[in-house]
């Protein structure tokens, strides 16, 4: 919101001047009523993007890395969205990391030795059975965070530092240090990887239904407003958005299907189904991976929480005005044991997540996510002060932190200087965020 | 007014502590449909606390209130509310990060058939009524904190108003006003009179409520020095009883009273 006002007085301003150019921008902006800010981080991705790659010689913007990138952001961008909320209350959680590895762990013990004992392995309900275990233990854990922090009055912080050991402590009692693997075959499928990848025909499929989706969504945006006699996008502006966003749609469809199977599996796979292996290769699709799936239903689902129902009202009402909230009626408690069950439900969804893709349960996953996920929704344009945030912010957030790592790992830049540069980005990005916001007001 | 009715709100003594300091001690206070009861006192008098009590922001530590004469249980702003009674705070008690439409529909939100926020129908409503207070007001789609003093205050008048209030509380209103639009603050009680709403308009200055009173009681000390129609007292015996404690003959006198010896 405070982007249309930025946009409003830049046209002003602009208008009074009298630059052409400047005009038919702020007009494109005005029309489409696109985010100026997000869009300010699209670009800074890009720069990020373009940059690695003429580093690297040409190994970054290939589909091969594209497609790693967005699979091991996914783990991190699901906390990510839960992260918004809790910190748009003005709240943090710093056990997000811990809460991963102890869910993960118990998802790992319960789908490697309990229920193979039980079932048998490899049983096709095994990984159900471990999911809602998992997603059971991570909203239990937040709830109890949650009612701390709201009825007992203890600083999130504390309680959630307080979390960050204990639940680490508790990964380790889970099997006394002893790393849990292999993961049952079909849970597998939630860390990615060549099976765990739905092909090329139903990638086609999943991008046709979000391109579909992005028509009805500008029809019925319009319709609501049409009904109610509200001003109305020009025409052009709504096709603009539908080209836009169809165009980025499938040209992800057609990145993730330009990499395919590596060799080995390829050949295997042509032997087990008796195919003839042609000359040139056999390559199989990859397309979307499972887990990018399911970070971006859960973008989806969020966002929906966040901006179409009460509840995701109230947490920004809270986080703008505690007091206000409260006298308006609202049971801001509630609201936030609410919010620390999500992000312990979200946590567990991050543990199914990377214990697929490790292909083990270690006493050590997730250690370190919880700055990792604080940086990501920080850089996505959430405020520390509370009340304003973007669960699609957050999500961009931690594909720009994914990014900065992967193409310094490209480089063969040392662990220790990642880090630092990591740390210096997380910086400068806030201070850019705040000069920003200064100027829009 | 018409004395014979059973008062609209009746508060009956009320007391609160906070920290063993009496806030509110032994305070009785009375409101009947379309009249305007005026609650004058110094800073710190206790008539913010008095009417938080009956807001449901505070919980008192003895006395009844009784709504149209039966016992009223109210603990929190949600039973309040269900009792038709709004408050508009001094302090605004708006959500700065969220538009108009929000605000006024904040903690009683219209949603869709599908359990959603139903925000186009929110924001219509939002505009008719906005149309009716202040019809200059056209920044719907931004944030509360863009605006101006005034307008703000028109989003805080809208949500009391929005959902038939019948009992008004505004504590302050005028404080961040311009003349012109505490003269519309002015114009709106009177609308609001007319329908039947009883209003109770806290002040600690004298002229703002004056004239819209019917009648005023008047706190010092968190005790009530007394109450009295405004036709049969001056400004200035009023503002004996605020300073001084001072009750002039044409008031009633309360457990405040100025003892004389």
């Amino acid at each position: 919101m405070a982007d249309t006002m930025q946009t409003t007085t830049k046209s002003t301003t602009s208008g009074g001047t009298g630059q052409a150019e400047g005009n038919l921008l702020s007009r494109f902006f005005r029309a489409t009523e696109i985010d100026t800010r997000m869009l300010g981080m699209i670009g800074a991705l890009l720069i990020i993007w373009v940059g690695f790659h003429i580093l690297t010689g040409g190994l970054f913007l290939t589909p091969r890395n594209l497609w790693n990138l967005s699979v091991q952001t996914a783990s991190v961008a699901v906390m990510a969205t839960g992260m918004v909320l809790v910190i748009v209350t003005r709240n943090i959680d710093l056990s997000v990391g811990s809460i991963l590895g102890f869910t993960g762990m118990i998802m790992g013990v319960l789908q490697a030795r309990l229920l193979p004992e039980m079932l048998g392995f490899n049983h096709p309900a095994i990984w159900l059975i471990t999911l809602c275990a998992g997603l059971l233990i991570g909203g239990l854990i937040g709830t109890l965070h949650g009612a701390i922090i709201a009825f007992l009055n203890v600083p999130s912080f504390i309680v959630t530092l307080g979390g960050l050991l204990v639940w680490r402590g508790a990964t380790w009692f889970v099997t006394s240090g002893q790393t849990v693997a292999p993961m049952d075959a079909n849970f597998r499928l939630m860390g990615g990887g060549t099976e765990g990848s739905i092909g090329a025909t139903w990638s086609w499929v999943v991008g046709l239904l979000a391109c579909l989706a992005i028509v009805a969504a500008i029809i019925n945006a319009r319709h609501q407003r049409k009904r109610f006699h509200f001003p109305r996008r020009p025409v052009w502006a709504e096709y603009v958005l539908v080209a836009l966003g169809c165009a980025i749609v499938l040209g992800a469809v057609y990145i993730a299907n330009n990499y395919y199977w590596p060799i080995n599996i390829a050949r295997r796979y042509a032997e087990a189904n008796n195919i003839a292996w042609p000359e040139g290769g056999l390559f199989i699709s990859q397309g979307i991976a499972v887990p990018v799936l399911m970070a971006i239903a859960v973008g989806i689902v969020m966002t929906f929480i966040a901006t179409r129902l009460r509840f995701g009202r109230y947490v920004f009402a809270i986080g703008g005005n505690p007091e206000a909230a409260e006298l308006a009626g609202i049971k801001t408690r509630w609201v936030t044991v609410k919010i620390f069950a999500l992000m312990g439900v979200l946590c567990a969804i991050a543990a199914a997540i990377s214990t697929a893709r490790l292909n083990a349960a270690t006493n050590a996953q997730g250690e370190l996510d919880e700055l990792y996920t604080i940086a990501a929704a920080v850089i996505g344009g959430t405020s520390l002060a509370g009340g304003m945030g973007s669960i699609a912010g957050a999500m961009l957030g931690a594909l720009v932190m994914q990014s900065l790592q992967s193409g310094m790992v490209l480089l063969g830049i040392d662990t220790p200087f990642q880090r630092i540069v990591v740390g210096m980005v997380l910086v400068v990005a806030v201070w850019l965020d705040t000069v920003y916001r200064a100027r829009a007001k | 007014m018409t004395d014979q009715h059973t008062p609209l709100v009746e508060m009956k003594n009320i007391s609160i502590s906070f920290g063993g300091i009496h806030a509110v001690e032994n305070a009785s206070v009375d409101l009947f449909p379309g009249e305007v009861v005026a609650l004058l006192g110094h800073n710190g008098a206790g008539k913010s606390t008095l009417i938080k009590i009956l807001s449901g922001a505070y919980k008192r530590d003895a006395g009844d209130i009784l709504i149209n004469g039966e016992q009223a249980d109210i603990r929190n702003p949600r039973d309040a509310k269900k009792f038709g009674i709004e408050t508009i705070y001094q302090t605004l008690a708006v959500a700065d990060n969220v538009d108009a439409a929000a605000n006024l529909y904040l903690g009683r939100e219209l949603q869709t058939k599908w359990g959603t926020l139903d925000d186009v129908a929110m924001e219509a409503n939002t505009r008719e009524v906005m149309g009716r207070l202040n019809p200059n007001f056209k920044r719907f789609k931004e944030p509360v904190k863009a605006l101006s003093g005034g307008q703000r205050q028109s989003v805080a008048i809208a949500r009391a108003i929005l959902f038939d209030a019948r009992i008004l509380i505004m504590d302050e209103p005028t404080a961040a006003l311009g003349p012109q639009e505490t003269a519309q603050v002015g114009d709106l009680i009177k609308q609001l009179k007319r329908e039947g709403i009883g209003i109770f308009l806290i002040s600690h200055d004298i002229h703002d409520v004056f004239d819209l009173a019917d009648r005023v009681f008047v706190m010092k000390n968190g005790k009530v020095v007394g109450h009295a129609r405004t036709e049969d007292v001056t400004k200035d015996e009023v503002l004996g009883m605020i300073i001084l404690g001072k009750v002039p003959p044409g008031a009633t006198p309360g457990p405040g009273a100025m003892k004389v010896a």
